[in-house]
């Protein structure tokens, strides 16, 4: 008699899903499913609201990256009003750097709460240490010394977030064609200096390095478990700027290889030409893939793993980065990284990228200047605009039209979370496949070695479409005809 | 004429015929008012200034003071009744605070914080209300409106004075409706004008919401409580 074991939902993402993997007689590994069982709507609801409103509603699908919605959607107004791709325009280089800040700022915030809260536990405890052990709380208990810099690092990346967007979350600062306003001399030096419990950037700058130190220390105990945790193929997509490295704001879209060979280069508007999605009954979430190559074969990976296999060198800006993705292309010999827990090392280098990058940003003068905002006239109107931003988890992209009475006419969101759907199910069929596949017992741990595996992408089920639930894992075992024989939660 | 009036127990001196909204300010009580506004005729609309005058409840926008007139303001029950008027305001319409570009200049928001609402304790309608997009320059989101009126009695056309807004129908089918014409003749001033007058987010000029950054936004600079006494002190 085959099983149906179910994990549902997952925890520690943000959003709701469950695992399904189905066992045969012998207990062989048939088949694995992550399922998003979320729906939100977004997409239409903004439909009949004004233009301009879409940046600040539709950030509002996630509690975590809003940052990066509210930006896609002004980038996608910049080109509906006419400061955009079919103008050739770009707003104020001042606009844009303040634009930057805050999406630097919430990369920080993000990655450290999904390196440190959600990932590190089974770093430091390991995949089979109790549950109860297994989370931020275990953390502060072993370790009360890192959670309380853990919670300075992230509460650093609130306050950029905070000083760009007037709150800590959901704020506003981008309108149509530019931002509505610029750092003061006093934001700017809190930043930088600290003070009243906040950090110095450059106290941050060591935070970040004492992260990735971590993953080192990790990486060193665990080489082979880590190395071999869910190797699964994909191509990587990032954002790039000119010379062909990540640009978290804008730039190309670049798709590369194993072996870091480009297949595909293109102008993000272009988008749908060069990308499907293909849709199954048993998720919500679509996988999207590049048309040429076909499903199999053009499934991409995005987030810190994609943007770190793309990205050929960091700049001289950011040396402690540099080095670090140096030392990570080195790993690998300077092909793409296929591992999946690599992804937690790419966030670390990131997290001290973000850092360094704002560092550099709030030390610009841009920042003070007055004049932030692009009015185009109205022959520049176009009604539609695309937006693309590398948000924390990956490539980010809002498309809007609108009529010329200013009412949103269609939207449609493609977030990072459904650009890793297949690449996020290869990895779970591997996992289950190393850690179930012929065991006559399941155990916690093994169930919670495919919540690693999905954690590694830190999904945003949410945003790919969309509740909030319960978070308690329940284990089901179905028999064939469907009927429930045996259930444990947690 | 000078006459006498007693405000939650205290005894002012004031002029006969002022209106008592405006005479409780003048003595540093403030009353919450949504329809009215300080020089304009009364419209009466919005009731949120319920007081009461002699032992009955009334809009004190509506009420010229005369002597002796015994009014309350600061009770328990009062309070309570003129919370209750915002959060039927609240309910009957479609208020989306956190995305609406009127937050932080919106007189029925401000006003909620004044009279301590957390949440309405009616049920709220949902009502499906069409926006109306089809003039140049104003974006009429009737999902806010409170059908306070002001647009449709001080807003009128330069040129020949006539109303540019109108309230259709009645009861729940009420709805808030504009001249096309009138208003596509609009000058930029007056288009700002008009948005400004709208105590809600109802009435918007196309194109520039969110120009003012957080923390920057009119009531979060000076609350509508210190807008209306200071204003009532010059």
């Amino acid at each position: 008699m085959s099983r149906k074991l179910v994990i549902d939902p997952v925890t520690r993402i943000e959003g709701h899903g469950k695992v399904t993997v189905i066992l045969d007689d012998d207990n062989r590994v048939m088949d694995a499913k992550l399922h998003v069982v979320e729906f939100r709507g977004f997409e239409k609801f903004i439909q009949g609201h004004p233009y301009w409103e879409a940046p600040m509603l539709m950030q509002r699908i996630c509690g975590i990256c809003f940052v990066s919605h509210h930006l896609c959607g002004a980038k996608a107004l910049d080109d509906i009003v006419g400061v955009g791709h079919a103008s050739g325009m770009r707003i104020l280089p001042a606009a844009e750097k303040i634009r930057r800040l805050g999406h630097y700022g919430q990369q920080l915030q993000s990655h450290t709460t999904a390196y440190f809260y959600l990932i590190v536990p089974e770093m430091l405890f390991g995949m089979d240490a109790p549950p109860e052990q297994r989370n931020v709380l275990g953390l502060v208990e072993a370790n009360p010394g890192l959670v309380k810099r853990v919670v300075a690092l992230r509460k650093w990346g609130q306050e950029v977030i905070k000083t760009v967007f007037g709150k800590r979350m959901h704020g506003i600062s981008s309108v149509p064609g530019g931002v509505n306003k610029h750092l003061s001399i006093e934001e700017r030096d809190r930043l930088l200096k600290g003070g009243d419990d906040l950090l110095s950037v450059d106290q941050v700058i060591e935070y970040a390095l004492e992260g990735l130190e971590l993953f080192y220390d990790f990486h060193e105990k665990h080489r082979k478990e880590v190395d071999s945790f869910a190797e699964v193929p994909a191509l990587n997509l990032s954002l790039v700027d000119e010379e062909g490295n990540v640009d978290y704001y804008h730039g190309k879209m670049r798709i590369v290889d194993k072996n870091k060979s480009v297949i595909a280069e293109f102008d993000y508007h272009d988008y749908l030409e060069h990308f499907a999605e293909a849709t199954e009954e048993w998720s919500y979430m679509k996988f999207p893939y590049l048309k040429a190559l076909g499903r199999e074969a053009g499934s991409v990976r995005v987030g810190p793993l994609g943007r770190v296999n793309v990205t050929r060198s960091y700049g001289e800006n950011t040396p402690l980065a540099k080095a670090a993705l140096e030392r990570f292309h080195d790993y690998t010999d300077g092909k793409a990284n296929d591992m999946t827990l690599h992804t937690n090392w790419a966030r670390a280098i990131e997290i001290l990228h973000s850092a360094e990058l704002i560092k550099e940003l709030l030390n610009d003068p841009a920042l003070q200047e007055e004049s932030l905002t692009l009015t185009p006239p109205e022959s520049a109107w176009t009604g539609e605009g695309i937006g693309v931003v590398e948000a924390p988890r990956g490539t980010l992209l809002h498309h809007y039209r609108a009529n010329r009475e200013g009412n949103v006419t269609f939207a449609n969101l493609v977030v990072a979370t459904t650009q890793n759907n297949t690449v996020m199910n290869r990895t779970v069929r591997s996992v289950a496949d190393k850690y179930l596949d012929g065991k006559a017992e399941i155990t916690e741990g093994m169930m919670n070695a495919i919540e690693v595996g999905i954690r590694a992408y830190d999904p945003c089920l949410s945003c790919a479409t969309h509740a909030m639930g319960q978070m308690p894992l329940v284990i089901s075992v179905y028999d064939t005809d469907g009927r429930l024989i045996d259930e444990r939660g947690r | 004429m000078n006459i006498r009036i007693t405000l939650d127990g205290k005894e002012i001196e004031t002029t006969a015929g002022t209106l008592l909204v405006d005479v409780a300010a003048d003595n540093g009580v403030y009353i919450p008012t949504l329809c009215y506004q300080r020089g304009k005729p009364c419209l009466g609309t919005c009731r949120a200034c319920s007081v009461r005058v002699n032992g009955n409840v009334m809009a004190s926008c509506t009420v010229p003071v005369a002597e002796g007139m015994t009014v309350e303001v600061d009770a328990a029950d009062l309070n309570d009744m003129r919370k209750a008027l915002v959060e039927l305001l609240f309910a009957e319409g479609n208020h989306n605070c956190p995305s609406c570009e009127k937050s932080g200049r919106c007189e029925l928001q401000a006003v909620g914080y004044e009279v301590g609402m957390l949440v309405s304790r009616f049920p709220y309608r949902f009502p499906p209300r069409t926006r109306e997009h089809v003039a140049k320059y104003i974006w009429l989101e009737r999902d806010r409106c409170i059908f306070c009126q002001r647009c449709v009695e001080f807003v009128r056309d330069h040129e020949t004075g006539r109303k540019i807004f109108t309230i259709d129908d009645r009861g729940t089918h009420a709805s808030i409706e504009i001249d096309v014409a009138l208003a596509d003749r609009m000058p930029p001033e007056q288009v700002r004008e008009a948005a400004e007058l709208c105590p809600v987010g109802c009435i918007i000029a196309k194109g520039v919401g969110y120009d003012k950054p957080i923390g920057q936004r009119k009531f979060e600079v000076k609350s509508i409580r210190e807008r209306t006494l200071e204003r009532s002190r010059k």
